[in-house]
């Protein structure tokens, strides 16, 4: 299982804050998660193309590249507003 | 002390842990405290609702505090910030550092208030008389 989270006007437009998904063992990475997920439909296509979008792998900032594995957590949002 | 809360923040009271905390070591205590604003490019602002990442949020502020207290020796910092829906004059944010002395106290506040601001991963949504709207990004990736 791994954790995604959608934080802002990501997770409004998404529906959704967070979720634990089972991965399928050809996700390896951050490029073939969002993929995937975008494979869910119109909206996710269209919310997760967004070019601004920042992903986090273990509250970590990664890219298209970086791997995923079982137990990770996995976060999108738009760039920080800051404090 | 990093705190990310919902609840208000006691300025008096964290002075004066951090007083207590370097008592007899520190020569200055320099703080700042951050409020809401009722305008923000010309609109009249009701309401500002702060979003975080649980987690990386604190990491963040963490790195910032330890940061700032390795660069200017300081015997102690406290960043506490404000999440959740505020309305105008509410306190958003608070930072201290105790220091021997005040040059490196100011210098180290002013250091963490200014990261926190463009670094820390927060959302603000802004509620006015005309919309609801999310304000655009900082341009700064955090760390």
């Amino acid at each position: 299982m791994i954790k995604l989270l959608y934080f802002a006007s990501l997770r409004e437009a998404l529906g959704v804050g967070n979720e634990q998904v089972e991965l399928p063992d050809r996700i390896s990475d951050v490029a073939a998660l969002m993929r995937w997920l975008q494979d869910r439909g119109e909206l996710w296509r269209n919310a997760l193309a967004d070019p601004h979008l920042i992903v986090a792998v273990n509250q970590q900032v990664a890219s298209t590249d970086t791997v995923i594995q079982d137990g990770d957590e996995v976060a999108w949002f738009p760039p920080i507003t800051g404090g | 002390m990093i705190s990310v809360q919902t609840d208000d923040i006691d300025p008096g009271r964290e002075l004066e842990a951090l007083r207590r905390a370097c008592a007899g070591k520190a020569g200055a205590v320099v703080s700042f405290m951050g409020l809401v604003r009722d305008l923000n490019e010309g609109d009249s602002v009701s309401q500002l609702t702060l979003e975080h990442y649980p987690g990386m949020t604190e990491k963040a502020l963490g790195e910032i505090r330890e940061q700032a207290c390795r660069r200017w020796n300081l015997l102690d910092a406290v960043i506490i910030h404000r999440v959740g829906p505020l309305a105008p004059s509410d306190r958003i944010v608070f930072v201290a550092a105790a220091c021997a002395h005040r040059g490196d106290a100011f210098r180290a506040c002013e250091f963490m208030i200014d990261t926190l601001k463009t670094e820390a991963p927060f959302w603000k949504k802004e509620v006015t008389a005309n919309s609801t709207r999310w304000l655009p990004g900082s341009g700064n990736v955090p760390s």
